[in-house]
Order: structure tokens, then sequence, then C-alpha cells
């Protein structure tokens, strides 16, 4: 997978054949992964199974392994680069992109084996050697279009915050050799908990970086909008997800450690999931949207990490095995809808031209399909039901209300305050994409562009079927994948912890019978109103609007309107920005209003700060006098130091 | 057996009378007569007879709103307990259906307003999925409660345990969550103090607004549904107020539909005596009920 994107380079820059063969190899590297990964979930291969040989590179060993944790992780990765790299093929014709499609199928390859890398690597280097590997990959798939300066600008803050969170991994795993005397990763339960505080420390921010938890979360609307859309897909659908798979592992190396560790990231994840879906819904750009919805997502998947950080302390297995669960089903079926619904984005701007949703409005007649499966994606990202996000929300509320003390003692009621978090943030959500789905599917088109617009074609289509019926596979019948993700849970127990069978408790088979009687009572409504329909006829006319006979498209409520009264509510944490020109006189003259939600954390915080960094760091230029004389100096001077503070230690 | 088939014909038949006892409740304060008691049922009856209108503009949504949100009212509906009786459905975790269930109703029906196109309706909306975000967590710290006093997981033994197990000790909780629920209540089916049906300006209305496109059968089946939810909500505010009336148990029996009707009364009364609220000011009083809600769940971990 990793270097199918170079044999593109052996066919001219314009070649639709290239970029063909570019996916088949991506595809079959894929389908290999797959079948093995597969075959590990369902158990007819033995796990764990791992490799394990000494290499060239000083201080690292060639280790990789496959276990149940790995396995959950690696699904994703397997499925959405492939469906992704199809639907490439008409997003980004080499035809019509000659200069950027060889580099972006070689970056786009890189990125996908470099995140199976990352999740199979059992040595610290090789971790980070993988991990690199991806955030480099990812930079050049971000930034194709590094003709435009937004591209730019977005792939550098990518960049400088990639980096900032590898610079904590490295002292993680600088850390880890310390306390445990090796770079293998593998499981150190005699560890004192006070040594393992800071280590779990630096892998929450260094991991939160890439998973993208507030406030480490500056770099992603920026980089997700801007890619291309199939890029975006596996950024905020795989990506963040390694993040998530970081934190994961390392708490299952790390020993059993104390309560505070779990609250902290509940907090963190109550912060990013409300915090995240309020920012999106001031958002026009519908690939920002959906960017900032990956935060709020990825916090719902925190806060069941910190449930089951919190039981894990507190020897509640329950928490552990529910908030897992929940949390490793939410990074599947996030991978899932919000792969579908930037695959959907990237079509809408192939018919459109355009992200600005204030422009869009319409589609539903010009592009009916992708009306239908973006609607599926909304309601599963809403966690509605029947669909497959509210299974995974479903598991997480069940944990939180066992922590209010439904079941025994141990309780700590204050866990539960999650619940209420959650809640906000579906009914968020729901204000979210209602707003999305009407502003560009519902209504009359608002610009010249969208009344030409139509379904794409079935190589962009067939992914995003995949997508969605794999959201409607795993919302009707849960319990079917319920067994993989238990085993992954059990990486989490620790002595006397019982964590298999947990699962069968769970009344899987009444909530699908609920989702299908659901169905029925929906269809049973619809064949009896279209009975009446077919008697009577139906009479079209035009919107009555209150009695305005020639209401225009600019009448309708804008995506911004609609927004308005969240944006209002949550003015605190958002800091809106409205210009307007104010009114004067009898008879003013022409007014405008612009309202938008920039980021606050990244304009006010990390900006400012580097702001002022340029203005006082550059008097440290004294050292850098650009002759190679003083730098070999300065390596001396360095040795010398390091050589009598280490013989000074060992005296 | 016996009791799931009362509860699905209660369920059915009763909800358009609440409404009506509200309507009754106005007159007789305004010293009006007023419309006959059963003018709901006659209304859905007519609106059920006529021809269909649709606009132009619309798609498949605009018919999915009051189709899904009247299949989505009615599962929750066989979720609630009604009496002393158990629901027809529940199993574990079923509250968390019966609250997502009503967000489906509401994405639908919020997206078949703005399919029309019409600014109006989406001022309704966006009002709507506003005032959803702050009486939604209202609700879960109202669950939070009566988990936690119940040790249940269920909607079933969460609403039968206040009852059972009355004590001092859980009153003042109860009490609290009591106010915030009657405050959803209010919000979530479109009365005064927060949404005035009755109003004449689209402009100052929410639910109302959302629906002025649709008519004939859709539009039937929306009142239905809205009397519906009301009964459903309705049933969830009297199970956590049993508790405190003199022989509950009684009162749980039949005697519960009694209690339904009062309930329809005292919201005509609070809808006779005050008027609706600014709509700015909307969001104070559901962040009201969300602090009585979630001081009633720190009152009882404390």
């Amino acid at each position: 997978m990793g270097v199918s994107g170079g044999a593109g380079y052996l066919f001219p820059s314009r070649s639709a054949l290239g970029q063909c063969v570019v996916a088949v190899l991506l595809t079959c590297g894929s389908a290999v992964g797959l079948s093995g990964c597969l075959l590990s979930l369902t158990g007819c291969w033995a796990l764990p199974s791992a490799l394990n040989h000494a290499w060239s590179i000083p201080g690292c060993r060639f280790a990789v392994g496959l276990d149940a944790l790995s396995a959950v992780f690696l699904l994703p990765v397997f499925v959405l680069p492939a469906l992704g790299a199809w639907y490439g093929l008409a997003y980004w014709r080499a035809a019509s992109h000659p200069a950027n499609a060889r580099r972006l199928g070689a970056a786009y390859g890189a990125l996908a084996g470099a995140m199976a890398l990352v999740v199979i690597a059992r040595d610290g280097v090789l971790f980070l050697i993988a991990w690199e590997a991806m955030a480099l990959a990812a930079y050049f798939a971000a930034t194709v279009e590094d003709d435009r300066k937004e591209v730019r600008r977005a792939g550098w803050i990518y960049l400088v915050a990639t980096h900032a969170g590898t610079l904590c991994l490295l002292a993680f795993f600088a850390g880890w050799r310390h306390a445990t005397g090796s770079f293998m990763l593998e499981a150190a339960p005699g560890m004192p908990v006070a040594a393992a505080a800071p280590l779990f420390l630096l892998a929450l921010v260094g991991f939160g970086f890439k998973a993208g938890l507030m406030p480490a979360h500056v770099w992603l609307p920026g980089a997700h909008a801007n890619a291309p859309s199939h890029v975006s897909a596996v950024m905020s659908g795989v990506m963040l997800k390694m993040g998530i798979y970081g934190i994961v592992r390392a708490v299952s190396l790390l020993p059993v450690g104390e309560v505070w560790w779990g609250g902290l990231l509940l907090a963190v994840g109550a912060v990013s999931c409300v915090g995240g879906i309020a920012f999106a819904i001031g958002q026009r750009d519908i690939k920002r949207l959906l960017a900032y919805s990956s935060i709020e997502n990825v916090g719902i998947i925190a806060l069941g990490l910190g449930l089951a950080l919190t039981g894990r302390a507190s020897g509640r297995d329950d928490w552990v095995v529910l908030g897992l669960c929940g949390a490793l089903l939410h990074v599947w079926n996030h991978g899932l809808f919000k792969g579908l619904l930037f695959l959907n984005a990237g079509a809408l701007i192939h018919a459109t031209g355009t992200r600005d949703m204030e422009v869009m409005g319409g589609l539903a007649k010009r592009a009916p399909r992708m009306m239908m499966l973006f609607a599926v994606g909304a309601v599963a990202i809403c966690a509605l039901p029947p669909f497959n996000g509210f299974v995974s929300e479903w598991l997480l509320y069940a944990g939180f209300f066992c922590a209010v003390g439904v079941k025994g003692a141990g309780e700590l009621p204050a866990v539960s305050l999650a619940a209420v978090a959650l809640a906000m943030t579906g009914a968020l959500a729901v204000a979210c994409f209602v707003n999305m789905l009407a502003r560009v599917y519902l209504g009359t088109p608002r610009s010249e562009t969208c009344r030409h617009a139509h379904d794409p074609e079935a190589l962009m289509l067939w992914p995003m079927v995949l997508l969605a019926g794999g959201c409607v596979g795993v919302g009707l019948f849960p319990a079917a994948v319920m067994m993989p993700l238990e085993a992954a849970a059990a990486q989490w127990g620790s002595d006397g912890m019982v964590l298999s069978g947990m699962m069968r408790a769970v009344p899987f088979s009444r909530l699908s019978m609920a989702c299908f009687a659901l169905a029925a009572l929906t269809a049973a409504l619809v064949f009896l109103l279209d009975r009446t329909r077919r008697a009577r006829g139906v009479r079209v006319g035009p919107t009555w609007d209150c009695g305005y006979a020639r209401p225009t498209a600019r009448m309708q409520y804008s995506a911004s309107s609609f927004g308005d009264g969240v944006v209002g509510l949550a003015s605190f944490l958002l800091w809106p920005r409205r210009c307007r020109t104010a009114l004067r006189g009898l008879f003013p003259r022409a007014s405008s209003f612009k309202g938008l939600v920039p980021d606050t954390i990244l304009d006010r915080l990390v900006l400012p700060a580097f702001r002022a960094a340029d203005r006082f760091l550059p008097r440290l230029r004294v050292m850098q006098q650009g002759r190679t004389h003083v730098y070999v100096f300065y390596i001396l001077a360095i040795m010398i130091v390091l050589l009598l503070w280490g013989g000074a230690g060992s005296h | 057996m016996l009791d799931t088939l009362i509860h699905i014909a209660v369920l059915l038949v009763v909800p358009p009378l609440l409404p009506g006892v509200i309507a009754k409740t106005k007159a007789w304060f305004a010293g009006r007569d007023g419309p006959p008691l059963l003018q709901p049922y006659y209304d859905i009856a007519k609106c059920l007879r006529r021809g269909w209108v649709v606009s132009e503009t619309t798609t498949w949504i605009f018919l999915a709103g009051p189709i899904i949100t009247l299949a989505a009212t009615l599962l929750a509906g066989l979720m609630v307990p009604l009496g002393r009786a158990d629901a027809p459905i529940a199993f574990t975790g079923d509250l968390i259906l019966f609250a997502y269930l009503f967000g489906l109703a509401r994405f639908f029906t919020t997206s078949a307003a703005l399919d029309t196109g019409s600014a109006f309706e989406g001022m309704g909306a966006a009002r709507e999925v506003t005032f959803a975000c702050l009486s939604e967590p209202a609700l879960f710290f109202a669950f939070l409660v009566l988990a936690k006093i119940s040790g249940a997981f269920s909607l079933t033994p969460m609403l039968h345990a206040p009852a059972a197990a009355f004590s001092a000790g859980i009153a003042a909780p109860l009490i609290l969550i009591l106010i915030g629920l009657f405050i959803v209540l209010l919000a979530e089916t479109c009365r005064i103090p927060v949404d005035d049906p009755n109003t004449h300006l689209e402009l100052t209305m929410i639910h109302e607004a959302m629906v002025l496109d649709h008519s004939g059968p859709l539009f039937g089946i929306i009142l239905y549904a809205a009397a519906m939810k009301m009964l459903v909500l309705g049933t969830l505010v009297l199970q956590v107020l049993v508790p405190f009336l003199p022989g509950r148990e009684v009162l749980r029996g039949p005697l519960f539909l009694v209690l339904l009707v009062a309930l329809a009364g005292v919201i005509g009364v609070v809808e006779s005596v005050m008027a609706r609220l600014k709509m700015r000011h909307v969001p104070y009083l559901l962040v009201g009920a969300l602090l009585f809600c979630g001081f009633g769940f720190i009152l009882l971990i404390r």
C-alpha cells in the first residue's frame, strides 16, 4: 500500500491508466491486509501473532504484532483509503490535474501504508518512524494545491502542530525507555503509578494533537477544508483515530492509574464534543463544518475512554467494557459516516465549484441520490436511531448511567455528568446537520452554478453507497460487530477483572427490534398515506410563505441565520465576529452585514503567541552566524558538557 | 397482555382530548363558551379527509417530517408506563432510545420546514433546534435523578420507583425535577410561555410556523402527533408527581386518565394567566429548567 503511488510515476502525468494502476495496487494491498485483519478478528487466526527482528537502525528492532486492538484500528485503515482511491479516480482526474495527480497518488498511498505500520508497530522507534511518515504523507497529500495561499497556510499550521505533538511523543518514548529499560511496547504492570502519571500526560498531549482534542485541534479545520475531499475523508475518518489508538495503546501498556486520569480525559472529551459541534454550527464552509464535527466525534470517543479509564482505576469492569466498546465502535462509526459525508462534500464541490453552503440550495431536485446518501450520513452522525451512531452513543450512555449507581457499589456519580454533556452534544448535532442538509439540498438554488449540478458518476457514487450501507448495517445489527470490540477491550483489563462475556448482557436484540419496529411503523404510515394520495391526487403550488406571492431564493433563511440562535447562546465560547454598517438618518443608504465564527483558540491564543515569539526570539540569532566551524564548535562544547554531566552522574 | 392492549388503546385514542381540555379551560378563563371538548378530534378527522396540496420546492423530506414524527412518537409512547402497569416495550437502556426518538422527530420536522424554502418556517425551525439544546440536557438530568433513586436503567422501573419507595430523602430532588420536567413539557409541546399556538403573527411562533405549508392529511398527522407527544411527556411528569398526591395507589390505576386530563387543565390555567415570553428570554426559562434538574441531581448525590 505504502509504495503503490510510486507506480504512478512510471506513466505520463496525464495518464488515467497510471492513476488506475495506483488505485488497483492500493486496493490489492488493502484487500490482503483486510483479509488478514478479518481472519484475526473472527478468531480463525490465533492471536497474538508477532514478528521481532534485529534491524540495521541502531536502538530499533523491527517488531510488529497483531492483536485484537490493532485489528480494530486496522479495519478502517484498509477500508476507507481503498474506497477513497477509487473515488479519487473521478474526483481528481490526472487529465485535469496533471501537475499534482501523481504526487497525490504517492502521498495518499504512503499515508495509508504508514497508518497501517503505526498500528502494528511494537517498537517505540519503529512506531515513531511510522508516525512521522504518516504525518509527512498527510502533509503532502493535503497540500497538493500548494499554489493557493490558504492551502499553504493550513499546511504550515498542520506541520507545526503535528511536530509539537511528536515532540511530546519523543519525550514519552524516552521516558518509556527510562522506566522499562527498552523501547519495546510491552505491558509494564510493575511500573510505579507515580512514574506512570507523567508518561500518561505526555501520551495524552502528544496523541491529543493528532486526534484533534480541544484545545490541540487548531490545525484540523484548515487542513481538512483545504485537502482534496477523499484525503479529508481519510484524514478525518482514519488518521485522527491514530491519535486515539495511541492513547488506548499507551494506557494498555501503563499500569492501572488513578481516578483523575479518567477525569481529565472526561473533561477534555466534554469540552471537545460540545465545543467542536458549537463551532461547527457557526461555519458556512461545508468542509470546515465537517472538520469541526470531527472534533466533536473525537470528543465523544474521549468521553468513552475517560469512562473506561475511571472504571479501570476504581475497579469497575462494567465501566471499562461499556466505555471502551462504545469508544471503539464510535471509531468505526465515525470512519463510516464521516467518510461518507466528506466524499459527499467532495462531490458537491465537484458539482458546484464552491465550498460555501450559503450559495448552494435546492440540490435535492438535481442530485437526488447524493441527497439520499447525505441524509443517511446526517442522521447517523447525529446519533439518531436506527443508524450506527446511535449504537455507540447508547453504549456510552449505558456506562454513564452505571456510574450513577445503577449496579452495585463503587459509584462515582460525577462521572455520569458526562451523559448530560453527551445529550447537549446530540441536540447541537441535530441543529448543525439539519442546517447543512437544508442549506445544501433543500429549498431553492441560490446561485446559477447550483442550477446545473447533477448526481456524480458511478465511480464517486459507489464508495458512498458502500459507506452508507455500513451505517445502516451496524445500526440494525449491532450485535454482529461486538465480539472483536470486546476482545480489544480486554486489553485494558487488570488483575481480577473479567472483561469477556459482559456484552452478552446488553440487550442488542431488543434495540434492533425497536429499530425495526420504527421502520415498520414508518412503512405502514407511508402505505396508508400513499393510498389517500393516489385517491385524491396532489395539487402543486408555490410555497405559501404567509401570502407573499413572489418569494425569491435569497429570501430563504440562510445558514448563518439558522445557526445564529445557537451561536448566540454559546457566544462566550465562540466569540463570533459581526461586521455591520450603521444605519443613519431617515433614508439610510445600502447596508451590509457579515458574521463569521473564526477559531477562537487559533486566532486569539496560538497565533498571538507565535507572533510574540517572532518578535522576541530573533535576539537569539546572535548564535546563528552561518559559519560551519562555529556550529562544529557548538557540537564539541555540548559533547563536553554532556560528558561532564554523565561523568558526574555515574559517580 | 390486557395491559398492553389498554396502553395501546389509550395511546391512540386519548391524545386529542388533551388540547381540547386546554382550549376549554382557556375559554372558561376568558368567559367564553369555547369550542366543544372533542373539537381536536373533528379537526383531525377533517384534515384527514382533505386533498393534498404541496409546494413545488419540496422533496420527500416534506412528507417524511410528519410521518417519521408520528412513528417516533408512537414508539416512544410505548416505552412510558401509564399508571401502575408496565410499559409494553421495556428493556435496559430504553430511555436513551426514548429521548433520541424525539431527536429523530425533531430532525425531520425541522428539515421538512426548511424544505419549503420559506423564511418563516426557517425561523420556526431555528428556534426549535436552539431550544432543544437546553431542554434535552434538562431531560437527561431528570433521568439521572430517577436512575439514582430507582437503581434501574429502564423507564418502567425508573418511573415506578418514586411511588413505591417514597421517602423524605428523595422528596426534594423529585420536586426540583418535577418543576424542570414541567417546563420541558411546556417547551416541547409549544405552550405559553414558550410558544403561543394561537397567535396570529407567524413571526412569533415556533411549532406552528414550522408546519405552515403542511395541509390536509399531513397536517392531520402533525396535529395528532403533537397531541400524542403531550400525552407521552405529560405521563412522564405525572409519574414523578403521583408520589406526592394523597391516595397515590388509587391514582396510579384507571384514575391515571383523570390525572392526565387534570394536567391538561393545569396547562390551560398556565396559558390563561401568563403571557408568552419574548423570544430572546425563552433560553433563560429553559436554563432555569436545566438548573432545577441539575440541582435535583446534586441534592441526591451529595
